[in-house]
């Protein structure tokens, strides 16, 4: 059972109609007792950090979901800014991240070559082999809808993408999962992602 | 790389899907979540719709279809019309779409550009700026209220002010070419590009897959948005939803 955690940010029926189409069972984590049922978990998001950081600090989820993620080692998947509050700290705002992954978030350089926010669909570079990546490929393209990116160490680092400069598009820390764009809204191979997430 | 984004823009006027052409004109084209339904199987880039009776009605976002549209949608939604708090901002985006647009309420109070930015990031705004041509002469000047009210505001002038207060895009829709299939205006498209360093959108007068190439090699990223390409087919105009196809769109964006 996937829990998509519903801390009141982010495209979570998104999440929620990809799961059912693929008859992957799925449910909204509401509050901390439903942390119990569920084997893996989506942390979504939209929005500038410190909202987002905000939003989950005042949902109560915070300390079970903690838990989850570091005692239990549940598999856990961030996506868009849900990705960037794994790392310690973004340059967006002035809160804590959940430093689940060392990291920090900075505002992409671009140079002035490109508009920003990265906004559309690009391609991930994949650097690692991951079950996660499975039958994903560099022509793989996603959506994405951001101004920031998360830096981290490159033995996190499972696909990249270029905007002016590598973006860190997927990571990973043992149990720990993060993308930039949307698999939520990435057509087939948004699918194929949330399928190899269930399949881990 | 990135690729530029061909967005189909669908009008909602009560409750239903509308054509217009001028801002004018309007033509019943069928059901808003049916249209989603049929996108949602031609893998569109994204999708933009704007309730264009909102505003001058008076009224507040209709929550429960736009609910019921990011439901439906598998693609990412921008959602404009009657979008004048914060907090209607924020309830848009909680319902799972993925930007919101800002029309009148932006030139009518633009600081809402700034707090709704701070709060959802700038990514998440987008405005969009109705953009007449004087009959003489060559200047320009932004619309409000369904193209009825002149705002005498420049549209290169707002959109950076707009940039500066925050807005992650702004979507540039000429009144003058809507639903002409005539061509977008090319010589607007490019006062706004070489100025902004956000995102643009352009939208009004696509006619062919043709002049979407164009558009993509002179201007380059960009998002190219239409209405009346993807609803109409044939000299009549008769309503059929259509979309490029993976091929006819890697001949367009190449």
């Amino acid at each position: 059972m996937i829990g998509i955690l519903n801390y009141g940010l982010g495209n979570i029926k998104a999440f929620k109609n990809v799961f059912d189409k693929e008859h992957i069972d799925s449910m909204y984590v509401n509050e901390n007792e439903d942390f119990s049922k569920v084997s893996k978990i989506i942390l979504p998001g939209v929005g500038a950090f410190d909202y987002a950081m905000e939003r989950l600090e005042a949902s109560g989820l915070l300390e079970t979901l903690n838990k989850c993620v570091l005692n239990d080692k549940i598999p856990v998947l961030g996506v868009c800014v849900g990705m960037q509050m794994m790392a310690d700290s973004s340059e967006e705002g002035s809160k804590s991240g959940l430093g689940w992954i060392k990291g920090t978030v900075k505002k992409i350089n671009i140079e002035k070559k490109y508009p920003l926010p990265h906004m559309g669909w690009n391609q991930l570079k994949i650097v690692k082999n991951h079950e996660i990546m499975r039958s994903l490929s560099d022509n793989s393209e996603f959506y994405f809808l951001h101004s920031y990116h998360v830096e981290v160490e490159d033995e996190y680092v499972l696909a990249i993408s270029n905007y002016g400069e590598s973006i860190c598009s997927v990571i990973n820390k043992e149990n720990v999962y993060g993308m930039q764009c949307h698999p939520e809204k990435s057509h087939q191979y948004g699918i194929q992602f949330l399928k190899n997430f269930a399949m881990l | 790389m990135l690729k530029s984004r061909i967005i189909p823009t669908l009008l909602i006027k009560d409750k239903g899907l509308v054509k217009s052409t001028n801002f004018k004109d309007f033509k019943y084209v069928g059901d808003p979540l049916n249209a989603v339904r049929i996108f949602n199987e031609k893998n569109v880039d994204e999708l933009i719709v704007l309730a264009i009776d909102a505003t001058a009605n008076g009224v507040e976002p209709d929550f429960k279809l736009i609910e019921h549209l990011a439901a439906e949608c598998r693609m990412p939604l921008c959602y404009g019309g009657g979008i004048t708090t914060v907090e209607q901002a924020g309830k848009i985006l909680s319902l799972g779409v993925e930007k919101i647009s800002l029309g009148s309420a932006a030139i009518e109070n633009p600081e809402l550009i700034q707090e709704m930015s701070r709060n959802f990031g700038a990514q998440s705004i987008s405005v969009v700026l109705d953009v007449k041509k004087r009959m003489l002469g060559s200047k320009y000047y932004c619309f409000i209220k369904n193209a009825t009210q002149n705002s005498k505001l420049d549209p290169v002038d707002f959109a950076l002010k707009c940039q500066r207060l925050g807005a992650g895009e702004i979507v540039l829709n000429s009144i003058d070419q809507d639903g002409t299939m005539q061509g977008y205006d090319i010589a607007l498209i490019g006062k706004l590009r070489s100025s902004l360093t956000i995102p643009l959108t352009v939208m009004g007068g696509a006619g062919s897959f043709e002049e979407l190439k164009k558009i993509n090699h002179k201007f380059y990223p960009i998002g190219m948005a239409a209405g009346s390409l993807f609803v109409f087919k044939g000299k009549y105009r008769a309503v059929l939803i259509s979309y490029p196809t993976l091929e006819e769109k890697s001949l367009v964006l190449d």
